[in-house]
């Protein structure tokens, strides 16, 4: 009979939520070959089939247990090339470990743990070679999770590659929005210095669109891929949004985990709240709450209009959050921001959950006469992105949609020919993997395009 | 390849002193130069823990692959950039960013620049005088020194007035009493005003009587300027808008200039701290 679900050790809830530091420790080796040998090798594993970009699980978690930990990276990489990061932040709860046959009965065996594990082993894995050279070349926008796999596939199959960004630092949404306790940077680093080793070309502070537009680049490249990622950070639109002391989630995520701003030596200055609201109660909202938390704040509060069920964040950061003593105000909407050159107050309103909208969640209705205020000196907006129109408006030709997302059709294909989009940019907000399998969907239609096959 | 692909660090051409705490840089970044126009801006970072700071472009050029800026040293970044000299780098250049102003649907433009705000009016004098509309400029200083571009600004304008506050060049006043005095007595198109939050919200409410177009440009605090983090946000006619990728120039009219002044302070008392403190390690 299987053993029950091994599960990594945690930074202690107490000490973690005033530091940086990861909070999963991940597995030690005899964990993990203990974790590995549960997996029973399914003939037909229905793991691979919750996986976006089909990594063959079981094949990666036998090399686990007969302790061949790089040549389980290596399975990995060959159809995920930042196994390090999807192992600790792609929500497996509801992909690959949602199928496991062990699921229910047994506790799914931890895929997300084990990628990680075999992830980490960056260094001593074997680099990937870089096959003949095609002679084609790719100019991808964005170094986030979409430019990074779709440069890594093509890479791999002979294309040269050069990757803009408009940052001074690689990475995307991986860099500047993930907090380092979920994901460490040198994480993200190591892994982009191996696709750099794969022979990409990375050109950061170029801003497509500005610095160099779309026209110009159909001049030197064969294909673009824009992996432009999300856009504008939304706002509620009550009054008092314009107070000093009120942030987006990207603003305040961005000055912590892309410039330092934790550090005293870093010349970014953040926000350092006592009394912090985060209104949404997605993941990224979890992030700007813990990572204020972090900050020296006495009170985190999490308000969100819909009840627990609702929440959009993966179960664990939301019980990560919770441990780390951050309050949840559920069935509660900001209607004001309050304060006298600085925010002071927030006034709040009870909601019930109603009928339910177009996607099927029900819709929070105001209740009358439930409005109460609550004090706070800073409020974090974390309600999502709507598209940037940077690169669209500088390049009338390429279609989209009423918002503002780049219409594609289903390998990525965008309505200027040679020119793909994936991620964010063209699905609006979403997930890392994703945004990968866009990625690789979008190098695979190209390689075909010139006659290759993935 | 181009060659201008690959720059792993952004090189000070030239530096000159124009006055006292003001700098004027060239610097090399074929990137921002190439695409570059009057009205747009730059972030830099100076070193590798460097804060990434918007500078409006005073000057590109395009063959040569350089932006030039102007600095006045107020707080870290800026005295970090004071002790780089010639052929000295910095980290990141990128650019350029935000809306090219676009005066060419005006006939008669009249342009007011307040201290380091002449950086901005700069290329856009030199883009109307070209166009055969040279504009009139009203240059306003603390004092005579601190005129910045008042030679390029003559050349380039069809007539050039200067105020200092202590009367030691031009007329003493501020830019208001000269505009007041030319809308009065001349026809314009529109005015373009740009330099301290005050001064612009100065100008406005001058024209605002006679209904005259006034664009100003705001100088938000920015963290990536292309529209993410949403720092750089004004209101403007009731609505939120990003001086990053809607602005940096709005309709000054419609400005909310007291919600500007407030977001425009909200992180100074960390900056002069953090400035204190890197100074006292290099003292």
């Amino acid at each position: 009979m299987p053993t029950p679900r091994n599960v990594p050790p945690f930074r202690d809830a107490e000490i973690r939520k005033r530091n940086f530091e990861e909070v999963n420790l991940g597995f030690d080796e005899e964990t993990a070959i203990k974790e590995a040998s549960r997996c029973l090798q399914c003939k037909n594993p229905l793991c691979r089939t919750g996986c976006p970009v089909g990594v063959n699980i079981p094949a990666f978690i036998l090399k686990i247990r007969n302790g061949d930990f790089t040549g389980a990276r290596d399975v990995i990489t060959a159809d995920n090339n930042l196994p390090s990061v999807c192992g600790r932040v792609c929500p497996q709860e509801t992909q690959c470990e949602s199928k496991c046959v062990l699921g229910n009965k047994f506790g799914a065996v931890a895929i997300g743990a084990l990628e990680r594990f075999a992830g980490d082993r960056i260094i001593g894995g074997k680099d990937l070679s870089p096959a003949e050279k095609t002679g084609k070349t790719v100019a991808v926008i964005g170094s986030g999770p979409a430019g990074l796999s779709c440069a890594a596939d093509l890479c791999k199959h002979g294309f040269s590659v050069t990757i803009f960004e408009a940052f001074h630092t690689t990475g995307g949404v991986l860099s500047y929005g993930i907090p380092e306790f979920r994901l460490p940077k040198h994480i993200v680093r190591a892994e982009i210095a191996s696709l750099e080793r794969l022979g990409a070309t990375i050109v950061t502070n170029a801003v497509i669109g500005k610095s160099l537009t779309i026209s110009e680049l159909k001049q030197r490249f064969d294909y673009i891929f824009l992996g432009t990622g999300a856009g504008l950070p939304s706002f509620m639109n009550i009054p008092g949004e314009g107070l000093p002391g009120v942030c987006s989630a990207n603003e305040f995520l961005t000055r912590v985990n892309l410039m330092k701003a934790m550090d005293p030596d870093s010349a970014t200055p953040v926000q350092r709240g006592r009394n912090v609201v985060v209104v949404g109660a997605g993941n990224v909202a979890m992030d700007a709450a813990r990572t204020a938390m972090r900050l020296g704040a006495d009170r985190v509060t999490i308000v969100y209009r819909r009840s627990r069920a609702e929440m959009p964040a993966r179960k664990e950061e939301i019980e990560h959050a919770e441990e780390e003593g951050i309050e949840l105000m559920l069935l509660t909407s900001p209607v004001e921001i309050i304060g006298n050159g600085k925010v002071e107050k927030v006034r709040l309103i009870r909601t019930e959950l109603g009928e339910p909208d177009e996607r099927g969640r029900r819709r929070p209705v105001d209740i009358p006469g439930s409005e109460f205020e609550m004090e706070t000196d800073e409020v974090i907006m974390a309600l999502g992105t709507s598209p940037n129109p940077v690169l669209t408006n500088s390049c009338p030709e390429l279609k989209t949609d009423s918002r503002g997302v780049i219409k594609v059709d289903e390998v990525g294909r965008t309505s200027v020919p040679g020119v793909f989009a994936g991620g964010d940019a063209a699905t609006g907000s979403a997930t890392v993997i994703l945004a990968m399998s866009a990625g690789k969907r979008a190098a695979k239609a190209i390689i075909e395009e010139c006659g290759g096959a993935l | 390849m181009g060659a201008y692909y690959n720059i792993a660090m952004y090189k000070i051409i030239d530096k000159r002193i124009l006055a006292d705490n003001v700098n004027e840089y060239v610097i090399e970044a074929p990137l921002a130069a190439k695409n570059a126009a009057p009205g747009q801006f730059v972030i830099l970072r100076v070193d590798e823990q460097g804060e990434r700071v918007p500078f409006t472009i005073a000057d590109y050029d395009t063959e040569k692959g350089t932006v030039t800026i102007l600095v006045q040293t107020v707080g870290a970044t800026t005295w970090q950039l004071s002790l780089k000299q010639a052929g000295d780098c910095v980290a990141d250049f990128v650019g350029p960013l935000g809306n090219p102003t676009d005066l060419s649907r005006y006939g008669k433009v009249l342009l007011v620049g307040g201290g380091i705000g002449g950086a901005v009016i700069h290329p856009q004098a030199k883009l109307l005088h070209s166009l055969g509309k040279a504009p009139d400029v009203v240059l306003g200083a603390r004092t005579k020194e601190l005129l910045l571009y008042i030679d390029e600004m003559r050349r380039y304008s069809s007539e050039l007035f200067a105020m200092t506050d202590d009367g030691s060049y031009g007329g003493k006043g501020f830019v208001t009493d000269k505009v007041a005095e030319l809308i009065e007595s001349r026809v314009y198109d529109a005015v373009l005003a740009v330099g301290p939050l005050p001064m612009m919200q100065a100008v406005c409410e001058v024209t605002r009587p006679v209904g005259l177009k006034t664009i100003v440009s705001m100088n938000s605090v920015m963290v990536d300027g292309t529209g993410m983090c949403g720092c750089c946000r004004v209101t403007v006619g009731g609505e939120r808008k990003y001086a990053c990728v809607d602005g940096p120039e709005f309709d000054g009219h419609k400005v909310d200039f007291a919600e500007a002044g407030l977001r425009q302070g909200f992180y100074r008392e960390q900056e002069k701290e953090h400035y204190c403190r890197i100074r006292g390690e290099v003292k």
